[in-house]
């Protein structure tokens, strides 16, 4: 007992707040009673309405039928609303198949696209000359659309707020069904240049992003452009995963690269390897190569070359409690201006590891030149501790320390509140 | 100097270049060998293998140890999948945090959702759970479709393996007795084991049992148990002290001994309810492969059963 008790003031400390409205074990099973006594009483009308002896109640109960699991939202209260339309329908229930209730409003939305609605509030507090971040934000929202268009393509949709004004942050579609194993993609994406640019803020184990990605890789929203994609798993030896890429844009990305004619296209070519070392551990090695014309003027180009390399570990059998990444990226760019053409250098190393199921520790080392003057290198580091109440909830604190090339530094803290609504997405790997 | 013009040529050409190697290194197209079959979890494996036999070649995402809901979507699974058949897959969201990826970038038509080879299991077992009125997360990570756990009642098994059977007579249908003999032999097997598995829960019908997850209301209806509580206070959601003590007083005033926990899940706190409660903590397995001596659909009853009906008479 005494144990218990220590373990229940420590998990307190962390989850008593959020966790502090816990009902007593009677109102519980009351309101379990409760929920099967609705179930049935929804068993029962079901089963009614499927009586051809029954006529008006059939017709109360509208009815598309549909595929056996995605019936679940039968909500008595809303059955005696059916417009007329929807009695009509009422006819054409297949006997045996149990009819849907609402069945008009739930079959209009059947084929709506899966909704998600990402929040990202970002409060900082600190000292930095160089970048600077509100004390409190509503940093991001993101809406996320997704939903197969045909049997041959997928399309997706993100698209984020600020506080002021909206951005297309990705908006494509897939093509799964090409011959030939191939996948294309076209619409505005974030390129493949590397990992990092390929991932959206609330899946970064981080409140930020790398130096090198501010100073070489076009910033937050990094290499995002309008263009076409096309990849395909390449033939390699046993158990090596072996993918390239190849990607055309319009040439407009953040301030790395700019186009002022049709011409001026971008272009990124990315090659990925992967392999499975045990179970629970894999390597994961990319190149990239980036293509495009910059702000100084048409014929003034910008090339960034990347290489990156995550490894990863997961036990299987303790996959929700425990996991540990490693990941390093490298870049070089090399960027023609008018007096000279400057090749800088920036890279990033960052590990995380689960301590349980709600909490993960992390860091990460930054160092970068930067692209219109190279010789200027900034660096700096940041630990990062995150809480997750849920899967659809997490909580982050980061500190941030940068070492200016100026000579000045910076000191920032952040907290981060990230919020899930609606369709669950793709747990990130 | 105006690069333009050429360098538009020159980036297409690249592009060209590029899409004219991946065409030439293109994988021949296949011939009318074994069906290549994927699925999600082991348990659809072993349908799969029982009914394909020897035309069919199988292999599971998932291993039998993991917890199907957290798999990683490694691009190893993508070197199966774009060579597959047929996909089977166990539905009702329980894949939905890393299978979607997966289909999306694998490159093959056929495993795309509803496409030829694409099969959800879910179409053919009873469904238990399925949320009525308000669906909110505030419920935890509900399934609103209903509890995926499904392959855990035999006779949900027998109708999956059934439905499986008519996919692939309907991809073969030159097989397509061989296939159906199997099912029935499989089917008889099946009723075989049942009974024995019946004789042997029959003493403890009516006991009330704690669970980690929601994993097991298919088996414990099967064999007439109920689940009198939980040790997540919410689906996904991690144990909390309040809600440890909540089932440490029902389980005193509802005289329940058995806590049943799944291989994935942290043994503390059920170990620790068990000493209070002087209750058993039996790790049962919810899929086949869960040990390694299960190894199949009929062994994966036999240990649970086994387990479980000694931790009843241990605690009686």
């Amino acid at each position: 007992m005494r144990r218990l008790m220590v373990l229940s003031c420590l998990l307190l400390l962390g989850s008593g707040i959020l966790f502090g409205q816990e009902k007593d074990p009677t109102q519980e099973r009351l309101k379990a009673l409760e929920e099967r006594i609705a179930a049935l009483e929804a068993e029962v009308k079901a089963l009614k309405a499927n009586q051809p002896a029954s006529p008006p109640e059939a017709e109360a109960a509208t009815s598309v039928p549909v595929p056996a699991p995605a019936a679940s939202t039968a909500a008595p209260a809303a059955a005696p609303e059916p417009a007329p339309q929807a009695a009509s329908a009422a006819a054409s229930t297949t006997p045996g198949q149990l009819p849907v209730y609402g069945g008009l409003s739930a079959a209009s939305k059947v084929l709506n696209p899966d909704i998600s609605v990402i929040g990202d509030f970002l409060g900082a507090v600190g000292r930095d000359p160089n970048r600077s971040v509100p004390t409190l934000e509503m940093h991001e929202s993101e809406v996320g659309f997704q939903a197969i268009v045909d049997p041959y393509a997928r399309a997706d949709f993100f698209l984020t707020f600020g506080e002021q004004g909206v951005n297309l942050e990705e908006g494509y579609l897939t093509f799964t069904a090409l011959p030939g194993g191939f996948v294309g993609k076209v619409g505005k994406m974030r390129s493949a240049f590397g990992i990092v640019n390929t991932l959206h803020n609330h899946v970064l184990p981080w409140t930020d992003r790398p130096l090198a990605t501010e100073n070489l890789v076009g910033g937050e929203d990094g290499i995002n452009d309008a263009g076409l994609s096309v990849s395909r798993i390449l033939p390699a030896p046993k158990d090596i995963f072996l993918e390239a890429t190849a990607q055309v844009f319009r040439g407009d990305s953040g301030d790395v690269f700019h186009s002022t004619r049709r011409g001026d296209v971008l272009t990124v070519g990315h090659l990925r390897a992967y392999r499975d070392l045990t179970e629970s551990t894999n390597l994961d090695l990319g190149a990239s190569w980036a293509r495009g014309h910059n702000d100084v003027g048409t014929g003034f180009r910008t090339q960034l070359f990347g290489a990156n390399a995550t490894l990863r570990w997961k036990p299987l059998r303790r996959a929700v409690y425990h996991s540990f990444l490693f990941r390093n990226e490298f870049f070089w760019s090399r960027r023609e201006q008018l007096d000279s053409t400057q090749r800088a250098f920036g890279f990033y190393t960052a590990a995380d590891y689960r301590l349980n199921q709600r909490w993960t520790i992390g860091g990460r080392y930054d160092r970068s030149g930067r692209a219109d003057m190279a010789s200027l290198t900034d660096s700096g580091f940041s630990p990062v501790i995150t809480y997750w109440p849920s899967e659809f909830s997490q909580i982050r604190g980061q500190y941030r320390f940068t070492r200016y090339a100026d000579g000045r530094s910076g000191n920032d803290f952040f907290m981060q509140f990230l919020f899930v609504l609606g369709a669950h997405g793709a747990h990130p790997f | 100097m105006d690069l333009g013009p050429r360098s538009l040529l020159r980036s297409t050409f690249a592009v060209a270049v590029v899409l004219a190697a991946l065409v030439l290194t293109a994988p021949p197209l296949r011939a009318a060998s074994k069906l290549k079959i994927v699925t999600a979890t082991t348990d659809l494996a072993e349908f799969a293998s029982e009914v394909g036999g020897d035309r069919v070649e199988v292999e599971s995402i998932a291993r039998g140890y993991q917890d199907p809901h957290f798999v990683e979507a490694k691009p190893s699974f993508l070197l199966k999948l774009r060579r597959a058949d047929l996909l089977i897959v166990v539905g009702l969201q329980l894949e939905i945090g890393w299978l979607p990826p997966l289909i999306t970038q694998c490159g093959n038509p056929n495993v795309q959702v509803n496409g030829n080879g694409y099969l959800d299991a879910s179409q053919f077992a009873e469904i238990l759970e399925k949320p009525t009125g308000v669906v909110t997360r505030a419920m935890g990570d509900v399934h609103p479709f209903g509890n995926p756990h499904y392959w855990l009642d035999p006779e949900n098994g027998r109708r999956i393996a059934q439905g499986i059977e008519q996919k692939l007579a309907e991809m073969r249908p030159e097989d397509a007795a061989y296939f159906q003999q199997r099912f029935q032999d499989f089917g008889r097997r099946l009723t075989e084991a049942e009974k024995r598995w019946d004789a042997e829960m029959q003493p403890f019908r009516g006991r009330k049992v704690i669970t980690y997850h929601r994993s097991w209301p298919n088996f414990l209806k099967r064999f007439g148990l109920t689940a009198a509580g939980e040790i997540e206070p919410r689906p996904g959601i991690p144990p909390s002290p309040g809600h440890t003590v909540d089932v440490i007083r029902l389980m005193r005033s509802e005289n329940i001994k058995v806590i049943l926990v799944e291989p994935y899940f942290d043994l503390k706190t059920p170990k620790a309810i068990a000493r209070e409660t002087g209750g058993q903590v039996v790790v049962l397995l919810p899929s086949v492969g869960g040990e390694k001596e299960v190894t199949d659909y009929f062994q994966l009853f036999d240990y649970d059963i086994d387990l479980l009906t000694r931790a009843f008479k241990a605690t009686q």
